[in-house]
C-alpha cells in the first residue's frame, strides 16, 4: 500500500536506508552496553533466579560475572551492527533485530541485578500475563482488518470488556457470566463501528476514535455514578490459577507457561484456532479475499458486507474478553480508563506481527516484557526514574510503528470503504 | 409536477432577474419549522440536529443509571419515570445554570472556552493536511510544562519581554511534541494516530517525573505541584473577581492567524493540497513530507499555546491532571466546527458551556462530569455521520457535511 500510494516513503530508497539505520543502531546498543551497563563497580556477579519457589524441579540459579557478560553481549551487537552496515541481512532482518533486542535486554538485567539477584522466571511469567490483553487486542485488530475495516476502537472494546465483566460477575456472583457478558458487550460496540463504518461509510478511524471516547466517557460515568455508590457491583471474584498437572513440573517452562489463570490458556487456543482458521480454511480465505480485494471477492460471490459485519462482530467479542483479563484475570475491580492505551499497543502489536495471529502474540510478549520490567525494575535500586521505565512499553510502541510500517503489508483494502456496483 | 418543468426549464426568475425576496426553496405545503429550517443555513442544521439528539440520548442514560428508576420501576413505572425524568431536568438545568446563569458562569464557560478554542484549532489545523491529531492532550502538556518553567525560572524581567517568553516556550513544548509524529509520519509513514497517542502518555509521565524534581517542585511541598508562575508572566484577569484572563484573546488571535494561514497564504494551500491529494500535490512540486512536519508542528504549538494560556492565565502554577481532557474534546470541536476556525471558535464555546456547566452539575444533582464526555462522543457520531442524523430526521441535504475531514490507512 505504501508502494502503490508512494505518498511518503520512496520504497527502495526508504529500504536502504533503513538497513544502514539498524546497523546504527545496533552498533550504538552495543555502545550503550559497554559504556553503561559494563559499568558496574564493587559487584562481581549476576543471579537469575529460575524458579517461582512452587513444588517440581527445583534449578539453581544462574549466576555470571557481570562485566565479562556484559561485553560479551555488547561484542554481538557489534558484530551483527557491523554485518548489517556491510552487507545487510535480507529477509532475515527480523530473527538479526530480535537477537541484537534480547541481547541489549540481557546486558540491562544483568546490570540491573549486579551484586544482586532478579527472578527471571517471575519476569517470565509477568511478561506473559501482561500480552494476554494486548494479545487478545491484536487479534480483534487481525479479525477486523483481515476483512478490510481499521479498527482503532479496541482500546475502548477492552475498556467495556473490563468494565461490564466486572458488573455482571459481581452481579450474578459468577466470573464465566462476566465473561460471556464482556464478550458481548464488545461485540455490541463493534456492531456500531461496523454499521458506522459499512452502511453510513464514516471514516474508519474516526468512528474508531469516537467509540473510544464514547466507552471512556460511558464507562466513566457509569463507575461515578453506579459503581462508587455500589462498591458491591464492584467486587467480582478473580479467576484462580489452574494448574496442568504433571506438565507443570517442567523446569522454568511449566512454571512460567502452565501456572496461570483461565485467560492464559484461553488466549492460547484463540491464537491456535484464529492461525488454523484464517490460513488453512476456506473461511479464511473468503476472509483474506474481502480484506484484499473486495471486488474479485464480490465478483466469485462472496458477500463482502456480510464478511465485514461479521468479522469486526468477532473481534469486538475478542477485544471484550481481552478486556475481561483488566478485573476477572488481573486487579479484580475497574477502575476509570484502567486499560491506559494497551487496546493502541495491540494495534502495534497487530502491525508488528504483520497481521498474523502467532505473529502478534511474539510481538505482544516484547511489549509485556517492557510492561513487565518497568514494573519490577522499580524495586530494584538502579538509577533510572520509575517514571521513564514506565514509558517504555509507548515507546516500544512509537518505534515499532515507525520502524516497521515500511517493512510490513496491510491487507491491501483495509481502511477502505466497499461500495458495491 | 411545477418543480421538475422548473428544474428542466429554468424559469426566468432564477437566472436573477426575478423579485430578489422570493426564496429559493419552495415553502408551500411546508410546516413552518422545516421552511424556517431549511432557512438556517445548511451547515447549521445537522450539527444543531447532532447536539440534540446527544443530548436526547445523554437523557435517556441519566434515567437508566438512576438509582430511583431502577428500584421503583418494577413497582411503579409511571413514579420511577417521573423520577428519571427530574434527575434529567436537574442535570440539564445545573448545566445551564453553570455555563450562562450568571456573569460568573459566563465567565467559567469563556474561561473553559479558552483551551477550547485552541486545541480544536490544533487539531483541525490537523484535519486540513489529512493528518489525525489525538495527541492534543501531550502538546498542550508538553506546552504548559515549557510555558511554566521560563515562567518561574526567569527572575527580574519585565512583563512585556517574560509574558511573550513564556507563551513563545509554551508554542515551542507543543511544536516539538508535535513534531516527534509529524517526522516520524514523513521520514518512515508511521501512522500518527497511534505515536500522537503513545506521545500522550509519555507526556504525562514526564510530567510527573518533571514534579519530583527539585528544581521544578515547589520548595516544601512532597505532592506533584510545581513552583508558582512570577507576576511578569501572568496573563492579566479581563475583569477583576472573574477568572477569565486575556487568553481568551489569544485564543481568538489565534483563530484568526489559523484562517490566514489555511486560506490566504501558500503554506495553508500546501497544507489542504497535501491533505486532499497527497499525489496530485507531488506532482506539483510540493514537498510531503515537510509539509506534514510542519502542520504538525503547527497543530502541536497551538495544542502548547492552550497549555501557556492555562499555566500563565488561570492556574499558575502546574499539576498532573489540570487538563480535564480538552486535548480529547479538541477531536469534537474540530469535526463539529467542520475544519474552519469560526466554526471551531463557535463549537469551543458551545462545548466550552458545557465544561463550565459540568462541574455545578455534579456538586448540585450528583450526575458525574463524564456525562459531557458522552454527549461529545455523541455529537462526533452524528456529525461524521450526517447520514445517520438526516436518517433520522428525514432530512435531504445534497452536499457531504463533514466531507473536508477524513484520514488515512496504516501505508499511506
Amino acid at each position: 500500500m505504501t508502494a502503490t500510494a508512494g505518498a511518503l516513503s520512496p520504497a527502495r530508497r526508504g529500504a536502504l536506508t533503513r538497513e544502514r539505520v539498524l546497523g546504527v543502531v545496533y552498533l550504538a546498543l552495543a555502545a550503550v552496553i559497554v559504556f553503561v551497563f559494563a559499568r558496574v563497580e564493587g559487584a562481581d556477579t549476576s543471579a537469575f533466579g529460575l524458579n517461582l519457589g512452587r513444588g517440581g524441579v527445583q534449578l539453581p540459579d544462574v549466576v555470571v560475572p557481570s562485566a565479562a557478560t556484559a561485553y560479551l553481549l555488547a561484542l554481538i551487537a557489534a558484530s551483527l551492527g557491523a554485518m548489517q552496515l556491510i552487507r545487510g541481512f535480507g529477509t532475515r532482518w527480523a530473527v538479526v533485530l530480535g537477537v541484537v533486542v534480547v541481547a541489549f535486554v540481557l546486558a540491562f538485567l544483568t546490570w540491573a541485578s549486579a551484586g544482586g539477584s532478579i527472578n527471571f522466571a517471575g519476569l517470565m511469567q509477568s511478561t506473559l500475563q501482561r500480552s494476554v490483553p494486548i494479545t487478545f487486542g491484536a487479534l480483534s485488530g487481525i479479525l477486523c482488518e483481515r476483512a478490510g475495516v481499521v479498527n482503532v476502537a479496541i482500546e475502548g472494546m477492552l475498556l467495556t470488556g473490563a468494565f461490564v465483566s466486572a458488573v455482571v460477575a459481581s452481579a450474578t456472583d459468577n466470573s464465566w457470566i462476566g465473561v460471556v457478558a464482556a464478550v458481548g458487550a464488545g461485540g455490541l460496540l463493534a456492531a456500531l463501528l461496523a454499521v458506522l463504518a459499512i452502511r453510513y461509510l464514516v471514516d474508519q478511524i474516526i468512528a474508531g476514535v469516537v467509540l473510544n471516547i464514547l466507552a471512556i466517557g460511558l464507562t466513566s460515568f457509569l463507575a461515578t455514578r453506579v459503581l462508587t455508590p455500589n462498591p458491591d457491583l464492584n467486587s467480582p471474584e478473580r479467576f484462580g490459577e489452574v494448574q496442568i498437572p504433571v506438565l507443570t513440573d517442567i523446569p522454568l517452562l511449566g512454571a512460567v507457561v502452565l501456572e496461570n489463570n483461565a485467560f492464559v490458556y484461553m488466549m492460547f487456543a484463540a491464537i491456535a484456532i484464529l492461525s488454523v482458521m484464517l490460513f488453512r480454511t476456506r473461511w479464511g480465505l473468503r476472509v483474506r479475499a474481502v480484506g484484499e480485494h473486495p471486488k474479485a471477492a464480490d465478483t466469485v460471490g462472496i458477500d463482502v458486507y456480510f464478511v465485514r459485519y461479521r468479522n469486526v462482530i468477532l473481534g469486538g467479542m475478542m477485544a471484550g474478553l481481552g478486556g475481561a483479563y483488566f478485573t476477572l484475570g488481573s486487579t479484580g475491580s475497574f477502575e476509570q480508563e484502567m486499560t491506559a492505551g494497551r487496546g493502541f499497543i495491540g494495534l502495534a502489536a497487530m502491525i508488528f506481527g504483520g497481521w498474523a495471529p502467532v505473529g502478534s502474540f511474539l510481538a505482544a510478549l516484547v511489549f509485556g516484557f517492557a510492561d513487565a520490567l518497568q514494573s519490577r525494575l522499580s524495586i530494584l535500586n538502579i538509577p533510572v526514574a520509575s517514571q521513564f521505565l514506565q514509558m517504555a512499553p509507548y515507546i516500544v510502541t512509537i518505534i515499532v510503528v515507525a520502524g516497521l510500517v515500511g517493512r510490513v503489508r496491510a491487507p491491501a483494502a483495509d481502511g477502505r470503504p466497499y461500495i458495491k456496483g | 409536477m411545477s418543480e421538475r418543468a422548473a428544474d428542466q426549464a429554468p424559469a426566468p426568475e432564477t437566472m436573477g432577474v426575478g423579485p430578489p425576496e422570493r426564496p429559493s426553496t419552495p415553502t408551500r405545503g411546508q410546516p413552518a419549522l422545516v421552511s424556517w429550517l431549511l432557512g438556517v443555513p445548511r451547515a447549521l442544521v445537522v450539527p444543531s440536529l447532532a447536539l440534540l439528539t446527544a443530548l436526547a440520548i445523554g437523557a435517556v442514560i441519566i434515567i437508566l443509571s438512576d438509582r430511583d428508576f431502577v428500584t421503583q420501576f418494577g413497582s411503579n413505572p409511571g413514579a420511577a419515570l417521573g423520577a428519571g425524568l427530574t434527575s434529567v431536568r436537574d442535570a440539564y438545568v445545573g448545566l445551564i445554570g453553570g455555563s450562562v446563569g450568571s456573569p460568573r458562569a459566563i465567565s467559567e464557560t469563556l474561561l473553559q472556552a479558552t483551551p477550547l478554542i485552541l486545541t480544536g484549532l490544533a487539531v483541525a489545523v490537523g484535519f486540513r493536511a489529512g493528518l489525525f491529531n489525538i495527541g492534543a492532550e501531550g502538546q498542550l502538556y508538553a506546552g504548559a510544562a515549557s510555558s511554566i518553567f521560563v515562567g518561574f525560572a526567569l527572575v527580574g524581567l519585565p512583563a512585556f519581554i517574560h509574558l511573550p517568553l513564556a507563551i513563545i516556550a509554551g508554542i515551542a513544548g507543543g511544536a516539538l511534541w508535535g513534531f516527534i509524529p509529524g517526522f516520524l509520519k514523513a521520514r518512515t509513514g508511521a501512522h500518527e494516530v497511534i505515536v500522537t497517542i503513545m506521545l500522550n502518555y509519555v507526556a504525562f509521565r514526564f510530567i510527573d517525573w518533571l514534579l519530583n524534581q527539585p528544581f521544578f517542585q515547589r520548595e516544601g511541598r512532597t505532592d506533584q505541584i510545581s513552583r508558582f508562575v512570577e507576576p511578569s508572566a501572568e496573563l492579566p484577569r479581563l475583569i477583576e473577581g472573574f477568572r477569565t484572563h486575556w487568553g481568551i484573546f489569544l485564543a481568538l488571535a489565534a483563530a484568526v492567524f489559523v484562517s490566514w494561514l489555511l486560506f490566504r497564504s501558500t503554506k495553508g494551500f500546501e497544507f489542504r493540497a497535501v491533505g486532499l491529494n497527497p499525489s496530485a500535490a507531488r506532482y506539483a512540486g510540493m514537498s510531503i513530507g515537510g509539509t506534514l512536519i510542519l502542520a504538525m508542528m503547527v497543530s502541536g504549538g497551538l495544542a502548547g499555546l492552550a497549555g501557556a494560556s492555562e499555566m500563565l492565565g488561570s492556574n499558575k502554577t502546574l499539576t498532573p491532571g489540570f487538563s480535564p481532557g480538552w486535548g480529547f474534546d479538541a477531536i469534537a470541536l474540530a469535526l463539529l466546527g467542520g475544519a474552519r476556525p469560526l466554526g471551531v471558535v463557535f463549537a469551543a464555546l458551545l462545548f466550552g458551556a458545557l465544561r463550565a456547566g459540568a462541574t455545578p452539575m455534579q456538586v448540585s444533582t450528583g450526575i458525574p462530569i463524564d456525562l459531557v464526555v458522552v454527549i461529545q462522543a455523541l455529537v462526533i457520531m452524528f456529525i461524521a455521520a450526517p447520514a445517520l442524523v438526516r436518517g433520522i430526521y428525514r432530512i435531504r441535504v445534497e452536499r457531504r457535511i463533514g466531507s473536508e475531514v477524513f484520514t488515512k490507512g496504516w501505508g499511506a
